[in-house]
């Protein structure tokens, strides 16, 4: 009697988190529809024709015919080269200088002793909060005053040197224990050098998230380019792509194959550091 | 060389030896203690010239970590700094951008409240961070704890939550106004032949009171995947044996997440919120390219205070106008983040 109450408890157990699953795994299956449609929607109208593409009856997601040519038209009806030449060279210069210098000023604030560091340190906590677009308007004055307005430099200027990078390499840096440092000076290392040879390679999880950060960021921008690059041969992908709207707005097929396009990049990148993401936004009190 | 260091520092052990004497007579100790440290400066120098160091240990100290910020803190006071103490005086100026500069006071400000193409474009970044914080922050929460768990392929259901937030949102907005076409789009197709909503009835996503609500979804749509991460983070930070224990005491699901996830994951929450909060206030981008048409201009239904200090900027030249929206903007940011620290805080104690 008693035993076979048992097994009953027991397998209602098991039959509970057999439902349980069940649920978790439709509700990831949800999950993943919803968020993942748009996207094949964007490939699937990407090598359809116009009349297609809102074709709802029936509906079909590869067309009998697809129009691969959308995605050559896309390079000949605007400077669409020009454009990716302009949105590659900014966003690896950005996130380059981004990485750098971030990680150097880091490195002092996180591990050095020095005159006025509270100070210096409270002016960059200061402006986090500080949206940027607070003071677009008077940086865009003063870039154009420098000569700048117009210029791929300008938006370099704008995206390198954030004080978000800054306080993120710093609360990593303060993770790592400062006995490290401390035995390399013994051992007579320069700061450079502990830097260099030893708080780098360990930074590998920060600076991953900090380069999906900054990648992303600057190879989507929208607004600061529409502010600063007028001259069609400054524009970056975003400006082209919007213009494809804008001239073509009947074309879907190209606008989505244009979009297609500027999707890889980023999409290449968080794949490859994804794998450092979660540990690095665990590492460098990103969290809270 | 030698001799004039040799000089040198017999110079200054001579002045050091007034100091000394001078240190003995005095009796105010505040005094006393501005001498002593005269006197020590002194010494330092004679110890570095007799060690032949030209600049002293502490001085080559600040120096290397000057070094370090630098080309960080250069580039950042040149382009963040600067110009922010630039908007705030600009907000009490009058500026076309060419001509002279003009002193107005509070002119710009008293301007705003008259202004209704300011006040819906406040009233509407209002309702838009009213809906979007709470909504992005409790999908992104379930969607960290649905994908904390021991799932198959969780990476890969990981990665494309996060795929919204890193597509770009010119390609990403015209897929949606795609998909949500009042006419065309395969949602209100759906709602037209499985729903059976009347042809006339069909939602006008992009335009009237739904516009809001339309900003809304997609932000939540877009950035969730981005706080999921965050909140990952935060929940791997929770030690297993509070779960093991509160298992032990025949807790069940909901209670454990009442009374160990939640409670744990609060800096996590207060984070994310302050974020969420700042990242709303500013946008502009999401509005223009769903509501704005093919021309890019905003409707009161639909405009917002970015969208506001860009055309006083950059359509109509009045700076000093946009800068003082500008500064509404700033205010009431500044505002909320110091009622969540607030909040926090009492929390603590």
């Amino acid at each position: 009697m008693s035993e076979k109450t048992e097994t009953k408890k027991y397998s209602s157990k098991s039959r509970n988190a057999l439902i349980g699953k069940i649920i978790l795994y439709a509700i990831l299956i949800l999950i993943t529809i919803v968020m993942i449609i748009p996207f094949l929607w964007m490939l699937s109208a990407s090598i359809k024709s116009d009349r297609e593409v809102f074709q709802m009856n029936p509906f079909v997601w590869i067309p009998e015919v697809p129009k691969w040519d959308n995605y050559i038209k896309i390079w000949t009806k605007i400077p669409m080269l020009k454009f990716v030449e302009n949105t590659v060279f900014l966003t690896i210069v950005v996130t380059l200088l981004q990485l750098l210098t971030s990680s150097f000023a880091a490195y002092s604030f996180a591990k050095l002793e020095f005159k006025h560091k509270n100070t210096l340190f409270l002016a960059y906590i200061a402006t986090i909060a500080m949206p940027w677009q607070v003071y677009m308007v008077p940086q865009f004055i003063m870039m154009r005053a420098m000569g700048l307005n117009d210029k791929l430099l300008a938006m370099i200027c704008l995206q390198a040197f954030s004080a978000f990078g800054v306080f993120m390499m710093k609360q990593f840096y303060e993770g790592i224990p400062s006995e490290l440092c401390e035995a390399a000076r013994i051992d007579g290392m320069s700061e450079y050098k502990i830097y260099a040879k030893i708080m780098l390679p360990l930074s590998k999880p920060a600076l991953s998230t900090l380069t999906i950060f900054t990648f992303v960021s600057t190879w989507n921008d929208y607004l600061g380019p529409l502010i600063y690059l007028k001259t069609e041969s400054k524009k970056t992908i975003q400006l082209g792509l919007k213009m494809f709207i804008g001239q073509y707005s009947s074309e879907y097929g190209l606008i989505m194959a244009g979009s297609v396009l500027s999707l890889i990049p980023v999409i290449i990148v968080f794949l490859c550091l994804q794998k450092y993401f979660v540990e690095g936004v665990a590492s460098t009190g990103l969290k809270g | 060389m030698d001799e004039k260091k040799a000089a040198q520092v017999e110079k200054l052990e001579q002045e050091s030896a007034v100091l000394m004497q001078k240190i003995r007579e005095e009796t105010d100790i505040k005094k006393k203690r501005k001498l002593i440290a005269e006197r020590e400066k002194k010494q330092r120098k004679i110890t570095a010239i007799r060690n032949n160091r030209i600049i002293s240990r502490e001085a080559k100290r600040d120096l290397i970590a000057y070094s370090f910020i630098a080309p960080n803190f250069i580039g950042f006071a040149v382009f963040t700094l600067i110009p922010i103490v630039f908007a705030f005086l600009l907000a009490f100026m009058d500026w076309d951008g060419s001509n002279a500069i003009t002193f107005v006071g509070l002119k710009n400000f008293i301007k705003l409240p008259s202004d209704t193409f300011f006040v819906a474009a406040l009233k509407n970044t209002i309702i838009y961070v009213v809906g979007t914080v709470p909504l992005t922050m409790i999908a992104s929460l379930a969607l960290a704890i649905v994908l904390n768990q021991k799932v198959r392929a969780r990476g890969f259901f990981r990665t494309v939550a996060f795929f919204p937030y890193v597509a770009s949102l010119v390609a990403i907005t015209a897929v949606w106004s795609m998909i949500f076409h009042p006419s065309k789009g395969p949602v209100n197709y759906l709602l037209l032949t499985v729903f059976g909503v009347a042809q006339e009835n069909l939602p006008k996503w992009f335009s009237g009171n739904l516009v809001l609500v339309t900003l809304i979804l997609f932000s939540v749509w877009k950035y969730m995947g981005y706080y999921m991460v965050i909140y990952l983070a935060g929940l791997q930070g929770i030690s297993a044996e509070l779960y093991e224990a509160g298992s032990l005491d025949g807790a069940n699901t909901w209670q454990k997440f009442k009374y160990i996830t939640w409670p744990q994951l609060r800096s996590t929450t207060f984070f994310v919120v302050v974020m969420l909060t700042i990242n709303c206030f500013k946008v502009y981008d999401i509005a223009v390219m769903l509501a704005g048409g093919g021309d890019g201009k905003l409707s009161t239904s639909a405009t917002v205070l970015v969208y506001y200090i860009y055309q006083n900027a950059f359509n109509y030249w009045d700076l000093g106008y946009s800068s003082a929206i500008a500064m509404v903007l700033f205010l009431i940011v500044l505002v909320v983040t110091l009622i969540q620290f607030r909040y926090e805080k009492n929390l603590d104690a």
